[in-house]
């Protein structure tokens, strides 16, 4: 019955508005729920692209993901520091290629601070091993410089030369300033869409020099040692927050685990960045799927809305499956006919769904990218779809299949019934 | 070929939950070529006559034979196909698919019959062709095959689905009330049409219409009251009147 796609098709065209809005709710519907597991996908690959090049994160004895989350990401409260000896005795460790030292704690304006050496800038990777960038200006060379993300560069309006005051104590909630010893940026960044975007970073000993009059996170009364002074004054950090590692050969990571953990002094914790993170994917499974479930709903809603609409058109319609009765269609014509019109609507609408998520991710990238630091891709690769999506997109067609079952056996009942004299 | 188009034979029907039959017909014969009139105000059993000549409907009890066929044997989707095949319908109004052009509307029983195809293709070289001797016999102009039914006058419309019924040649043609929606002047000159094309492809005709005024242009009438027992009062049986 080659002609009955043909008739259903130019019986849809007569019908075109109303099928046409149940079709964007639909197409609404798949949008949303590509969208939820495309973000959930991307805040996964984002996490693990500002790992990607650090083999090991050490830090004092804790939990691991608080450790992972604190030092990479900035997330979360701080574990315990680690002495600077013992920093030092990592990165001599043999198969150690090399050691980032991050000293946290105080921030600028809600974004963190970061205190560390020089080399972060040399052996720090991210993605797929590209390395850290000045978009302007170089790195720190005297001791009140500051090297910014491109989003604090962004967001605050800095340039090169900007003098910025450091304040104790992080996140959004000002702490006291280090008002007497401002910073000077001498360089910014360039764009990294991992949390480095986010970071101000200063010299390991700038932090020191800024702490040398407090004790306990508070200034001593009445001792003030001014910028010019600091110098006399021992530098040499006393202890950081967690140590980057980079090794030689990838393969030694559990040996060097090992010995990190069985180190004399301080208890350590070497922390692999993957299973650190795999434990947190495991903690927000739960929100994830109940937002999946949300729109799982959003969804049923969309079709529940096709089966109604088409089911209220059959009324109209009866004296045309009559006809069609008269002319030969078997009852199981007219249940194909309008069981197939409901799937193709559906088809019609996840496959809109499919370009409508993709549009909306291209409008909207940008501000995922600066609010969220959400990496996204382009417009090819949001197109293609995942093997999770492509099941997710199955399911939709499956429940549009069951649902237009609704419409088809109603004719079906109807055509039955009414024969060629609909009663109406 | 001189097996009746329609042999009705002590046929019984009732309709599922109804106390009495609505249809009890002892005899009804329709020869090939024949034109009948057959009147029956609503309510005599007339749609229930349709459906089961129609094949949408079956006897409870009786014989019902169209061109020597029992079609209540026949398989449900084989009588689908044997309505289609040698039966073409004429209904009161709303004819056509609105929304279909007025010619695709004539070729629809082409679609669904292959017999029906072949039949046509023999009378032209294309469907379309067909169709459209059908549509000019039937003084529809040109330029009107290619709009939608719906922009189409009832009167328009009610020929085109004469057309519709007629082409591919079934042997039987049945239509219900097919005037009740035109004025008297076009009702006279619509079933001259109509008796004219079904003579000229041969095709027996059962016009059903409660409007008696109409049964002079046929050569033979009956009334659906006069060969439906169950329209009778009881008389010691204990049929009702149906519906």
């Amino acid at each position: 019955m080659t002609h009955l796609p043909a008739l259903a098709l130019r019986s849809a065209w007569n019908r075109r508005y109303t099928l046409a809005l149940t079709l964007f709710a639909i197409a609404l519907a798949c949008a949303l729920l590509l969208g939820i597991e495309r973000l959930r996908g991307d805040a996964r690959a984002s996490f693990a692209q500002a790992v990607s090049g650090t083999d090991l994160v050490v830090g004092a004895r804790g939990s691991p993901l608080q450790l992972m989350l604190h030092a990479v990401f900035r997330l979360g409260e701080p574990g315990g520091e680690m002495p600077w000896a013992s920093a030092r005795a990592v990165a001599a460790l043999p198969d150690v290629a090399w050691t980032i030292p991050l000293a946290l704690g105080d921030s600028h304006r809600g974004f963190p601070v970061v205190g560390t050496t020089g080399d972060y800038f040399t052996h720090f990777r991210y993605g797929s091993g590209e390395a850290l960038r000045l978009a302007a200006g170089a790195s720190f060379a005297g001791l009140f410089d500051a090297v910014l993300g491109a989003d604090v560069a962004e967001r605050l309006g800095y340039r090169v030369g900007e003098r910025i005051v450091l304040s104790h104590g992080s996140g959004h909630i000002e702490g006291l300033a280090h008002d007497d010893k401002p910073f000077t940026v001498t360089g910014i960044l360039a764009r990294t869409g991992t949390p480095v975007d986010r970071s101000v970073h200063v010299g390991l000993e700038a932090i020191a020099a800024i702490h040398l009059e407090w004790q306990g996170g508070a200034p001593m009364p009445g001792v003030r040692i001014p910028a010019e002074f600091v110098r006399k004054f021992d530098l040499a950090p006393k202890t950081v927050s967690a140590l980057l590692v980079g090794l030689k050969q990838r393969g030694a990571v559990f040996a060097v685990q090992r010995q990190i953990a069985g180190m004399p002094g301080e208890p350590l914790t070497g922390v692999l960045p993957g299973v650190a993170l795999d434990e947190l994917w495991q903690l927000t499974a739960v929100a994830e799927n109940a937002l999946l479930l949300v729109s799982a709903c959003v969804v049923a809603v969309g079709l529940a809305g096709l089966a109604a609409v088409i089911l209220a058109g059959l009324e109209q319609r009866r004296r045309e499956l009559a006809i069609l009765r008269s002319v030969g269609a078997r009852p199981r014509d007219i249940f194909l006919l309008l069981a197939g019109e409901s799937l193709a609507v559906t088809l019609a609408g996840a496959l809109a769904g499919i370009v409508l998520h993709a549009g909306l991710r291209l409008v909207l990238s940008p501000w995922l990218q600066a609010q969220y630091g959400i990496g996204t891709a382009p417009l090819s690769t949001t197109l293609a779809l995942a093997p999770g999506e492509w099941r997710l997109l199955a399911g939709v067609l499956a429940a549009g299949g069951l649902a237009s079952l609704l419409p088809g056996y109603r004719a079906y009942r109807l055509s039955l019934a009414d024969g060629l004299t609909p009663r109406i | 070929m001189n097996a009746p188009v329609v042999d009705l034979e002590d046929l019984h029907f009732r309709w599922p939950g109804q106390a009495g039959d609505c249809l009890d017909i002892a005899s009804l014969r329709v020869a090939a070529g024949e034109h009948l009139f057959l009147a029956g105000p609503s309510g005599s059993g007339k749609s229930t006559l349709l459906a089961l000549l129609g094949g949408v409907a079956l006897p409870d009890a009786g014989r019902l034979r169209i061109l020597g066929r029992e079609t209540a044997r026949l398989p449900a989707a084989a009588r689908d196909a044997f309505r289609v095949d040698h039966i073409g319908f004429l209904f009161q109004q709303f004819n056509l698919i609105p929304w279909l052009p007025l010619l695709d509307n004539v070729l629809l029983p082409c679609r669904f019959s292959a017999r029906r195809r072949q039949r046509a293709l023999a009378q032209a070289p294309t469907l379309a062709a067909e169709a459209a001797r059908l549509l000019d016999h039937l003084d529809l102009a040109p330029a009107l095959w290619r709009q939608p039914a719906a922009r189409l006058s009832v009167g328009q419309q009610q020929r085109a689905a004469a057309a519709r019924a007629l082409i591919g040649r079934p042997e039987l043609v049945i239509a219900d009330e097919p005037t009740s929606a035109l004025d008297a002047e076009r009702q006279q000159r619509f079933i001259d049409l109509l008796l004219g094309e079904c003579a000229a492809a041969g095709a027996t005709l059962i016009f059903v219409s409660h409007d008696t005024r109409l049964a002079a242009h046929f050569p033979r009438q009956l009334t659906l009251d006069g060969i439906n027992r169950a329209n009778r009062e009881p008389e010691g049986r204990d049929g009702r009147a149906g519906t």
